[in-house]
This record gives C-alpha cells, structure tokens and sequence, in this order.
C-alpha cells in the first residue's frame, strides 16, 4: 500500500520552475511525486478549491532560547509558529546558552528537533567561539555534525584578518558563511536609524554606514577567497548598488533582507515603542522602497522573519535600554504578501526569496516541487483577510512589530515531509 | 632497484671522494639556484658518502684544516647536529655560534655579525635563520661559502636534497613518481625547496592542505593541489607530512588540531589511498596525532629514521662539492 496524497484543483506556484498554473499535486512517500507517472487508486485527496500550493517557506533567520532560555522561546514553540506560518523549515541562529559552536551542541540541536519540532529544524553553528569575534570554530566537525551554515548570529566579526580566515576555511569545506554587518563603533551606542527622527526624539543614531563600511569589506574578501558569502541582511539604499557590483564579480555572493525592513520604517518607532526597536533598525521610507526595488530586480535574494523572541522584561525598559528583536515566523508570509497585493513585487518573485532560494544558497533539496523534492509545501489563501492579535500567535515570546496589523493572505494547510502539521480553522477542502 | 634515468644518475667520477668537476656554486642558497645536472650531481655526491657513516673509521680527510662555523639564529637540534657530524667527518674543525634571536633581529645586525665572522677567516658558514632572505644577505658579506640550513618560509635546500635522496634509495628512481606533500604549505621552507627540487626532476608534486595552509599561486608551485586529502594520496608513491606548528595560529587558520587531525592527519584510512608500497616522510620534528598517527609514524613504510641519515651524508657531499680541496685545486 502506498503512503500517497493529492492535492487537487490547485493554483500550483513554484518559483524554482517559475510555474504558476492550475493542476495538482502528488505526494508520495514524503516526497513530490510526477503525476503523469500514475496516481495511486489508494490516494487521500484534498481539494484546494483553486487556493495556491507553493513549497514550504524557508527561513533563514530565527532566533529561540534554546538551550538556555526555554522561557523565550523553544525549538518546539519556534516550530508550532512556523507551522502556522507556512514555515517548513528554519535556520536556528547558533546565539544561546551555550553558543552553538561545538560538534556535540548542533547534535543536540539536531536531535532536540527531531524529537519536539514539527517542521524542518536547520542548525547554523557560530563562525568563532563563544560568538566572541577571535577564534574560528571547527567548520569541519561542525558540518559533519549536521551545521548548514555558519554564522556569528546577532554578532558582526570587527577583525578583517580573522574574517579572510574564516571566509577562506569555510570554502575548503564549501560551507555557505551567512554574515550580519555592523561596525561596532561606528553603530557605537546608537539605538535606531541616524537622523532628523532620532534627533528628534533624542536617541542616538546608527548611520547606514556602519552597515555599508562592513559590508563593502565582506564583499572584498568574498570576492578574493570565493566563499559561498550571504549577507544576512541590509537596511539601507546605499548598501544595494555595492552587492549588485560584487555579485556580478562572484556567483557565491547572496543577500538577505529583514521582512521588518520592507514592511515598516523608522517613523513606526512613533513614541519610543520598543518592539519597533530593531538590528539592524528601521531606516528611512526612502532606504524601505529601495529594499522592494531589490528583492524585485533580484539584488536582495533572500527575505527572512528574523524572529526574534524577547521576554517583556528586556522590551518594557525605556527605549536605548530595551533589547532589540521582534517575533515574525507567523506573519512572514502575510506581511510580504503586502507587496503582491499592492503591485510592487510579484507573487513568484516574492515566494522564490522564501523558497527556491534559500534552498539553492544552503544547498538543500526542498523549497522547490520538483518530483524527488522532499514534500514540504503550504496552501495559501491568497486574500484571507486577518488581524494580527499576539495572544493568538503560537510563539512563546509576544513581541511582534505587527500587532493589529490587517493583513490580506494567510496559510490555510502546511506538510512537512507529507505530513499535515498545521490547518487554519477556516481552511477549506476536506480531507477524505 | 628500478632502472635510473639518464639525468638521475652521472657517471662515477675518478678522484677524490666522489669529487666532480660538475659542481661549481660558491654557495648553496636554494634548490631554486640549481639546474637538474647539478641537482644530481649531489644526489650522487651524496650516495658515494653514505657509505662512509656505516663504516667502523667515519671519516675522511677531504675538509682537514677547513673551518666551519654553524651560525644558527633559531634553534635546532637535528639540522644543526647533522651538519656538525657531516663536517667532523669530513674533518673540519667545526665550531657551533647559537644567537639569540632577541638580541639579533635586525638586518643591521645580522651584516655585524657576517663582518666580525668573516675576520676569523672561516671557510664554510652553516646558517639558519627565521627571516626569508637573510641567509643570502650574509652570503654578499662574507669572503667564505655559504650553506642555507633554512630561512624563513623560503627554502630548505639539504632538506629538499635529503628527501630526494631518501626515494631514491627506496624506490630506485626520482622521474615519474607522484609525490604528495601535506600539511602547512604556506609557511614551509621545506615544502618550497621539495617542490622546486621534485619539479625539476619531473616528479608530478602534488599539495594537500587546507585553503587556509595553501599560499596565494600554488597552482603554479605544484602540479596539482588538493583540499581533500583522500584525494590527494590517491595512487601517490611518496607522502610527505610537514610539522604543524599549530601554536602559531591556533584559532586562526586552523581551529584545533582534533578537526586538522580528523581531515589531514595522516591514518590507516587515509593512507590507504595512497599506493600500497607508498613510503611515508616527515622532516620533523613530528607532532604524533596532530598530522600523523603514532603507529604510521613507528611503522614499516615509515622512512623517517632513513632520512635522518640521508641528511648527513647529503650534507657532506655539499661541503665537499662547495669547499675547493685542500690541495688548493
């Protein structure tokens, strides 16, 4: 007996093959399967009633507390809000206690999903130890054990020298280097974006600088050492044109964007709200509508939640005092469903930066619905009309940057490796 | 023994102990300086004296009433140790100057040094130093010959010369081999002067190391280069492991010696891949389980004890063919 499911009178949107037209979709045995080869008498059917079925979103920027501080967040409680996102897999920031930088901690990690998460759990281990920014980590041993990347997390390596090291060693071991740029003194002790708003409210500012200076020196020595680099993430206009001219020098350059940068801007700061307090921060309208322009010309590749859980005492502090981070695996989708629906950005392009993508920078074989591709996909109610209210969201931590926000577009359904581990009460089509 | 090529071995030549009007450098500063003839003119130099260490009276008379003065600026106990025996076999009078590195650093210095030396009229000045360049400096100030025993990362030429020797002796022939040299690439002389000197005699070289261990145009240093050290012993007839001196850049280019060992130590597995008569070298001092396995190290295809021997009588065949005989020739 087979293990077979289809999903049927579906929008089928896959980036990977650009294809976006009605049809069905075969799973078997956990995997995509062709249905011209024969669909199994035995098949369980859903219908889609015309809803999209796309792969599964892949986030490559989730922060939890776990190990260390459960009380934020869990792989489990991480999970059942991707789930509920349409979030089939995520890369885990190596930032807890302790620092993922040793073998036998991404086996835990490893192994601590497998057991508590519902979706696709993918550990990114520290570039040095301790995320101390001094000493590179054992890239080999680490990838051996199961690491997809590397990256320092929240952190920003400030040695040049160490950085060529770790760029050229991560390349012996092809090994994907995802990299957050900020220059330490020159952000120095500023809170948000630098400029008449900041001035205004009294806080000091980060310039787009301490984004721009790092990064143009990662793009260098991407360039010399070949290394699969990807930026995490820019916030600023500037930051653009500097990766379009390194990509066109190396084809292993890549670059994320924050979906709290293309949704929102310095002014939603309003009066010190501190979930809107951010790394990197919130910059001009000016630097947000560049973002889109990117991620639709194909400068930025990748949009990421950055979910970040932070308790309520590190957020209720007065604003230069409060931790940054917001929470975002559940609205990732939605929010960025924004730009679809206002015209800005295209439906394929905007899943390819949550799909295809990632999955070609990380080197996996989902986020596509190529026969053969593990089956991991979401039905999408492309004008499913909601409001974010933070007691519903599955998250641990309740600080969302989108509290009462109206969105347009939610997931309905969302399989992991075939299996159903979430449906929206409103989700439509049954079962049989 | 296999058949020698042509070039691999000259003529016996009649007169002194194996003494050839072949070799007519004043200084032996690097492999680099040398053509493929002169090369095996001193493999063979070499040869002949092998035979001089194994016998009951060590010694010959060819360097009576010559000076050699072994100046070492870092220490070493098995190159320095292996030049004064080449040279009281020989029967120089061999005297032994350790600097301390603290209080010499600058060239400035080092050109005193060569000029308060060069008055007590040596013949032979033995030289080893940490800078690259150093040793040919000296050379320009002095009136005597002069032996590079290693400066910086630059070149080790008896070395090169000893390792030579040592495949000679066990596979009969140089030509045609597939060499693989592993290990700290970018910061060693000795893999410098190998690869120039294997170059030369048309051996296919080959690097295994790290990207972190490999210098910038390697690929035009050795024949081919290898990330993944499985690959690189493939069908290799030599493996040569090079000292990690990972106290130099722990956390930096290499993170610990468990993960170097785990990818480019040298074990039973991995060894496999090379040929199964495949010898294995090491210029030492070794550090066991950091870039080779203790029962490798101590183990039947290990030739490291041979080339400790090689290298004195390569280096007595180098002091003969340097240093004009005493009849005044």
């Amino acid at each position: 007996m087979t293990n077979a499911l289809l999903i049927e009178n579906a929008r089928i949107v896959d980036p990977a093959s650009r294809r976006d037209e009605r049809g069905s979709l075969l799973v078997i045995d956990g995997k995509i399967a062709d249905p011209a080869a024969g669909i199994p008498a035995d098949a369980r059917r859903i219908d889609a009633r015309g809803q999209i079925v796309a792969p599964g979103l892949i986030d490559m920027r989730v922060f939890t507390g776990e190990p260390g501080r459960e009380y934020r967040e869990t792989l489990a409680s991480a999970s059942a809000a991707a789930a509920a996102g349409g979030v089939t897999s995520f890369v885990v920031m190596p930032d807890t206690q302790p620092v993922i930088d040793d073998s036998a901690l991404v086996d835990f990690i490893v192994r601590r999903a497998e057991a508590t998460a519902k979706v696709n759990v993918l550990p990114a281990a520290a570039i040095t130890r301790g995320l101390e920014g001094k000493e590179i980590t054992e890239f080999g041993l680490l990838k051996e054990a199961g690491a997809v990347c590397f990256a320092d997390g929240r952190g920003s390596i400030q040695n040049t020298g160490l950085l060529r090291s770790a760029f050229t060693y991560a390349a012996n071991y092809d090994m994907p280097v995802v990299h957050h740029v900020s220059d330490r003194s020159l952000a120095g002790e500023g809170v948000m974006n630098e400029g008449l708003y900041a001035s205004g409210l009294g806080l000091k500012g980060i310039p787009a600088e301490a984004e721009t200076i790092p990064l143009s020196r990662d793009l260098q020595l991407a360039v010399l050492t070949g290394v699969r680099y990807h930026a995490a993430q820019i916030s600023s206009a500037k930051a653009i044109p500097m990766v379009a001219g390194a990509k066109r020098q190396s084809a292993r350059i890549s670059c994320g964007v924050s979906i709290n940068n293309l949704a929102l801007n310095e002014n939603d700061v309003g009066s010190y709200r501190t979930f809107y307090k951010l790394s990197p921060p919130l910059r001009t309208e000016d630097d947000r509508q560049a973002m889109i322009a990117a991620l639709a010309d194909g400068t930025i590749d990748v949009i990421h939640s950055d979910h970040d859980p932070q308790d309520s005492e590190g957020k209720r502090q007065p604003f230069a005092e409060a931790t940054d981070g917001a929470i975002g695996l559940e609205t990732l989708l939605a929010v960025a469903l924004r730009l679809v629906h206002n015209g800005q950005v295209d439906l394929v392009t905007v899943l390819r930066a949550m799909t295809s993508r990632p999955a070609e920078i990380l080197g996996l074989a989902s986020g596509r619905l190529t026969p053969g591709a593990p089956a991991d996909f979401i039905v999408i109610d492309l004008d499913y009309p909601w409001v974010v209210e933070e007691k519903k969201l599955a998250s641990r931590s309740r600080n969302t940057a989108f509290e009462g926000a109206r969105l347009q577009g939610r997931v309905m359904r969302t399989f992991v490796a075939g299996k159903e581990v979430y449906s929206h009460s409103d989700a439509q089509g049954s079962a049989a | 023994m296999a058949q020698k090529s042509p070039i691999e071995s000259s003529e016996q030549q009649p007169g002194r102990s194996g003494g050839s009007p072949v070799f007519t450098k004043r200084h032996l500063l690097g492999i680099a300086d040398l053509n493929q003839y002169e090369i095996v003119d001193l493999l063979d130099r070499a040869e002949r004296m092998i035979p001089v260490s194994r016998q009951e009276r060590k010694t010959l008379p060819t360097l009576s009433g010559k000076t050699q003065i072994n100046l070492f600026f870092e220490p070493s106990t098995r190159t320095q140790g292996s030049f004064e025996i080449a040279g009281k076999r020989l029967g120089a009078l061999v005297v032994n100057m350790s600097v301390r590195t603290s209080s010499v650093t600058k060239g400035e210095t080092l050109v005193d040094t060569a000029t308060t030396l060069n008055a007590m009229q040596p013949d032979v000045l033995v030289v080893r130093h940490a800078a690259a360049g150093a040793v040919e400096l000296l050379s320009q100030k002095v009136g005597c010959s002069v032996i590079n025993a290693g400066d910086g990362a630059h070149e080790h030429p008896t070395q090169a010369l000893l390792d030579a020797l040592t495949i000679r002796q066990h596979k009969g022939r140089i030509s045609g081999l597939t060499v693989a040299i592993c290990g700290d690439i970018a910061n060693s002389r000795v893999a410098r002067s190998n690869l120039i000197l294997l170059n030369a005699l048309n051996v296919r070289t080959r690097v295994i190391a790290p990207k972190t261990l490999l210098p910038k145009g390697i690929e035009d240093m050795a024949a081919e280069v290898f990330t993944d050290m499985r690959e690189g012993l493939r069908d290799a007839d030599v493996v040569m492991m090079l000292r990690l001196q990972h106290e130099r850049f722990a956390g930096r280019m290499i993170p610990s010696t468990r993960e170097y060992y785990h990818f480019y130590g040298l074990d039973d597995e991995k060894l496999a891949f090379a040929r199964p008569d495949a010898i294995v070298m090491h210029p030492g001092p070794m550090n066991r389980g950091v870039e080779i396995d203790p029962s490798i190290a101590d183990g039947p295809r290990s030739v490291i004890t041979d080339q400790v021997e090689m290298g004195v009588a390569v280096r007595m065949a180098v002091l003969d063919a340097l240093l004009p005989a005493g009849d005044g020739k």
